[in-house]
């Protein structure tokens, strides 16, 4: 039997971090993992942030990034030992017989130079082609991939091509020199979901054609299935399982695998609406100051108390700025709110004190919702002293509380946030929200910033709060599958407009109009197969217009 | 037209407009502050008709708007006035001495700014190492002393101790480039001190805010050695904000010159302004007053136009 | 909290220049004006500077000085302070023409260099101490604005600050507790390298001879005083740039250390 193409053996990584006003202390971040990549196959390293799967992809290049140093084990490439080779030997493997996708394209690509030079430079560098070649291949590349106008499009500036399609020219420039694998760092995760599918297939085209070996790092397991022969499970720098897709995802034995593979299968059973809307918004139409166009044309939706609308759409669809107008933060040129059957002022300073505090909100970036030199205890007791004028032992009461509402526990009333993990901080958010007894909440991203299973704690502490405050959420979200855990009714959302609004199982199913089928049918889904079904499908759809 | 043009044509109106308002801030600041300048001239043995006379001179008697607008009318011709003490044309006297203050700006210029970049590449190329620190702390020093106490200590130890260059500045039209040369060495040296501590700092954190760019490491893991990507990838995107702190410099240098000519007793634009504010002859600090603020804008409007340039999102627009 | 070696001796220095300025009357062994020897005779146990170009202690006047020095400049640097900082919230708050006409003015100023500035008000204005420190403060307020402003945008953006407004909180509030505590590290930082640029300033002015003026000492003074003796090989007038210089080096020092040990609050845990 050959040598693999890849083979890690023991691997240990380790940092140097500066914690400001302490000494720099080294800390190992990879505690020695194994594992094999035959050539041609298509290895998925899955694991949540910290896991360090990043810095084992970039280990196969030799390189840490910023202070990383790889402190033991071997990678070899092609039979070397690169951990041990020389930095003109490992220069001769960069860019020739490894190259590397990162998350951001936009920041990978030097803004001063046209993309086609970038793109061979690596090929040109290592004597892999003569530029003339370099340039047809890279052309031809660019139609593989699926890029518009391939013959120019490498005439172009960076900034001159859309995140997508640099993220596909970023695929071009790792496979332009024909190198033996190509290390994928999360290559998708920055995109819309519509956007995600055409590059994801087009990425696994790409490998299958080009029969390149292929590190495939995500934080998303029904991503990596679609386009990985096995996949690792990492978790806190060590391997927690390996497998082949269909035994990681129909048989994971780890139990840590086993909670990947079920998060966001919450069953959440439609509510009825009950009694009289709480919130209506009636022919809301809005723009920034300044710009000329509309981000929200005509909106018209309803809520009913203790329920959940969940507003789902891309980046630019205007749902964001939706839960701005009915805050009052941003005015509407046009239309009205209705709150609890009053009208509400479109003007924040106008609003009485009673409507502020039983309308509160929740973002997405729990970091910068919470002021950083203020306690946890000061930061949930705000609200009770300003709305309701509690003080001392009263207000101490409460404040723990609530903390137990949101199973914080004792010990955290005198805690910084900065002293929090990412979960810990959306829940002390929202005790803050809870504080003031509000009839509804705007949830606007809550979960997308954290790890799969910290937004599932997250949704089922929500929906259990529901149950108990009977408080009703307007959950803004781009990730259709939080609105089928926690809605009771949906608003599509697309370029400022409401497409289609309903209760949730009108809504999820068919007939679908354009937009809501390219959205639903764009999410992956965990199972084998599924990305070539929905192209499959598209393709004959399109066949039959 | 081209975007960027509308853009450039747009920062220089912008910096037309400025230098508009600053001599309005100069004229308002000798005028129209409280104090009267005829007694503030005259001092004590003013007598009333004394006053008169001069305020009658001076047109303090017209409303300001007039008066600055005759001013400025006079600028727009080349009219700079005359000078109070001794009634000589202005525009006459200043053009010798400002062409000495930049033949002073200009060495200093040629020397501090290669050496400044020279140095900010080395302190990035062994940050934190010890010719980074080396640097950085030689530099908080030299920060940390005003432009005149640099060139008295200079004086002392290069010229009065070692007996090397002549501690007063003075050149006229008979001496040769050589002579000059030598005439002004310390107040060079005296200049690029003071300019190179802030230009060198600038241009390594310029430096180091590219390199840490992702597109460096794309560059890295293309197998490139690191020279060649300092040419082929950080250069052009640090060339704008080098460019940008010389020029910041280079306006600080020209402010700089004021108070190294009065040390070296050099016959530049500085000292003839600082003998005039002590002489409260406000029509000669009005005019000097305004060319240093147009140099100044100028810089500053120069390197605002390099930044705009140098942007490849603004050069090729979508 | 481990105090760094560096941060330590800058306290240490600093501490001690604003010991012999608030005593010096008691410290100075002779007047400030007192003429008690020879012209520029050399240091002696008597003298322990030497003494200057008219006979007065050096010693005497360097301490002498150094209260004027930093009297002037602490009084400017409250000032630029209060007037810079309260403008900058104040312009970033408000937003909208309040901010545009405020910073748009401030840009006037600072397009003017603050030497040539300076020089042009002090051609029409007496220059007493009260109006050296009025126009060093006004004319630094500037500086003090753009940051304070900068500083206050970039928190004023941020989410906590958004929910405040949304909780119907007022400006004092949202000013005093929710961006105060946050731009407090930066602002002392700069407060520490605006005393610098005071002292540096104040100094320049007295050596152009438009600053402090004598009989009363004051560091640019002295060296304006006694710059003729460098011809001789007298180094009296390079005392006070010793003296400047050790002074701003230590404020240096300890306005890096603040800022360094006060932005570990806001950034990762613990």
């Amino acid at each position: 039997m050959t040598d693999p193409l890849l083979k890690v053996r023991g691997l240990k990584i380790g940092a140097t971090i500066y914690p400001p006003g302490e000494k720099s202390r080294d800390i190992e971040i990879v505690h020695g993992v194994d594992f094999d990549l035959e050539k041609g196959k298509v290895l998925g390293l899955i694991g949540e942030s910290g896991a360090g799967k990043s810095t084992i992809g970039l280990a196969s290049m030799a390189y840490g990034r910023g202070g990383v140093e790889l402190t033991g084990g071997s990678v070899e490439v092609n039979g070397r030992d690169i951990l041990k080779s020389g930095i003109r030997d490992i220069r001769r493997l960069r860019g020739a017989e490894v190259t590397y996708v990162s998350q951001s394209a936009a920041a990978s690509f030097n803004p001063a130079k046209k993309i086609m030079e970038q793109v061979i430079e690596a090929a040109v560098l290592q004597g892999k082609f003569a530029r003339r070649e370099a340039e047809d291949r890279a052309v031809e590349l660019f139609r593989k991939l699926g890029l518009p106008d391939p013959e120019n499009i490498g005439q172009r500036y960076p900034h001159q091509v859309s995140g997508g399609q640099l993220q596909r020219c970023m695929t071009a420039l790792a496979l332009c020199p024909q190198p033996d694998l190509v290390v994928f760092d999360e290559p998708t995760t920055a995109l819309d979901v519509t956007t995600q599918i055409d590059v994801l297939a087009a990425i696994k085209e790409a490998i299958r054609d080009t029969g390149v070996a292929a590190l495939y790092i995500t934080h998303d397991l029904a991503v990596v299935a679609q386009v990985s022969d096995h996949i690792m499970v990492l978790r806190m720098g060590e391997m927690v399982e390996y497998g082949t897709v269909d035994q990681i995802i129909n048989a994971p034995q780890a139990e840590y695998t086993q909670a990947l593979v079920s998060v966001r299968s919450i069953k959440h059973i439609e509510k009825q609406p009950t009694g009289t809307p709480m919130l209506k918004v009636e022919g809301i139409t809005a723009r920034y100051s300044g710009t000329d166009f509309d981000v929200l044309r005509n909106i018209n939706v309803e809520m009913y108390p203790g329920q959940t609308l969940a507003v789902v759409g891309e980046s630019g669809s205007g749902k964001s700025t939706l839960a701005r107008v009915i805050t009052g933060l941003l005015p509407p040129s046009a239309g009205s709110i209705t709150f609890d059957g009053r009208t509400l002022t479109s003007n924040l300073a106008q609003r009485p004190r009673d409507d502020l505090r039983e309308l509160q909100m929740i973002y997405q970036m729990a970091d910068t919702a919470m002021n950083p030199r203020q306690t946890v205890g000061t930061i949930i007791g705000r609200p009770l002293e300003f709305y309701f004028g509690l003080k001392g032992a009263e207000k101490q009461r409460r404040i723990q509380e609530l903390l137990d509402e949101i199973e914080l526990g004792e010990g955290f009333q005198d805690r910084y946030p900065a002293e929090l993990s990412g979960g810990q901080k959306q829940r002390v958010c929202i005790a803050r929200a809870l504080a003031a007894k509000p009839k509804l909440i705007i949830c606007d991203e809550v979960t997308s910033a954290l790890d799969p299973l910290v937004a599932d704690g997250i949704l089922k502490l929500l929906l259990n709060l529901q149950k108990i405050e009977d408080v009703a959420y307007l959950f803004i979200t781009h990730d259709l599958a939080t609105v089928k855990a926690i809605a009771d009714s949906i608003a599509v959302m697309y370029m400022g407009e409401v497409v289609r609004y309903g209760p949730k199982s009108q809504v999820l199913s068919p007939p679908f109009d354009d937009y809501t089928d390219l959205l639903l049918s764009s999410v992956p889904e965990m199972k084998l197969g599924w990305l070539e079904e929905v192209i499959e499908h598209r393709k004959m759809e399109s066949a039959g217009n | 037209m081209h975007p960027i043009l509308k853009l450039v044509a747009q920062r220089v109106a912008l910096g037309c407009l400025l230098l508009f308002a600053a001599s309005v801030l100069i004229f308002a600041g000798t005028t129209i502050l409280p104090g009267d300048v005829a007694q503030q001239i005259l001092g004590q043995a003013a007598t009333p008709e004394n006053l008169a006379n001069l305020r009658a001179e001076l047109g303090l008697n017209d409303p300001p708007l007039t008066r600055y607008f005759s001013w400025l009318g006079g600028v727009m011709q080349g009219d700079l006035g005359t000078a109070l003490t001794n009634g000589r044309d202005i525009a006459e006297s200043l053009g010798d001495r400002l062409s000495n203050t930049l033949f002073l700006a200009f060495w200093a210029a040629l020397i501090s700014v290669p050496l400044a970049i020279f140095l900010g590449l080395l302190a990035v190329r062994y940050k934190d190492r010890w010719p980074d620190k080396l640097i950085s702390g030689v530099t908080l020093t030299t920060i940390s002393i005003p432009e005149f106490m640099i060139g008295y200590i200079l004086i002392y130890w290069i010229s009065i101790r070692f007996g090397w260059f002549s501690s007063v500045a003075i050149i006229n039209d008979s001496m040769s480039l050589g002579q000059k040369l030598n005439a002004i060495a310390i107040p060079v040296m005296v200049l690029t001190l003071v300019v190179l501590a802030h230009m060198m700092r600038m241009t390594r954190a310029a430096i180091l805010n590219v390199m840490q760019s992702a597109y460096i490491e794309t560059a890295e893991l293309k197998g490139m050695p690191m020279l060649k990507i300092i040419r082929k990838h950080a250069f052009p995107n640090a060339i704008a904000p080098i460019v940008n702190v010389v020029m910041i410099n280079l306006a600080y240098l020209v402010v700089g010159v004021v108070v190294v000519e009065v040390v070296f007793a050099y016959p530049g634009m500085g000292q003839y302004l600082v003998d005039h504010v002590a002489k409260r002859d406000i029509p000669v600090v009005q005019a000097c007053g305004l060319i240093f603020a147009a140099v100044y804008i100028g810089l500053n409007l120069v390197a605002d136009i390099v930044s705009i340039l140098a942007n490849p999102r603004l050069r090729h627009p979508k | 909290m481990r105090i760094p070696l560096a941060a330590l001796l800058g306290l240490f220095f600093t501490g001690l220049f604003f010991l012999m300025a608030i005593f010096a009357g008691w410290i100075a062994p002779y007047g400030m004006a007192e003429i008690v020897g020879d012209v520029w005779e050399p240091p002696s146990d008597q003298f322990l500077l030497g003494t200057d170009s008219i006979g007065r202690d050096l010693f005497s006047r360097m301490i002498y000085g150094g209260q004027t020095t930093i009297f002037i400049a602490t009084a400017a640097t409250a000032l630029s302070f209060i007037t810079g900082s309260v403008l900058g919230f104040f312009a970033a708050v408000s937003g909208g023409w309040v901010d545009q006409a405020i910073s748009r003015f401030v840009d006037l100023i600072m397009s003017i260099p603050s030497l040539i500035f300076a020089l042009v008000v002090l051609s029409v204005m007496p220059t007493t101490i009260t109006i050296l420190i009025v126009l060093m403060g006004l004319l630094d307020s500037t500086r003090v604005f753009r940051l304070a402003r900068a500083v206050a945008v970039d928190i004023t953006v941020m989410d906590f600050v958004e929910a405040a407004r949304l909780r119907g909180e007022k400006t004092g509030w949202i000013i005093f507790r929710e961006i105060l505590p946050n731009a407090l590290s930066p602002l002392v930082a700069e407060m520490g390298l605006r005393f610098i640029f005071a002292v540096l300033f104040v100094s320049t002015l007295s050596f152009l001879g438009l600053g402090v003026q004598p009989p009363q000492a004051d560091w640019g003074g002295i060296v304006k005083e006694n710059k003729e003796g460098i011809n001789y090989g007298i180094a009296a007038a390079l005392y006070p740039a010793y003296a400047i210089a050790v002074l701003c080096i230590s404020i240096n020092l300890v306005a890096d250390w603040v800022l360094n040990r006060t932005t570990s609050l806001k950034g990762g845990r613990g």
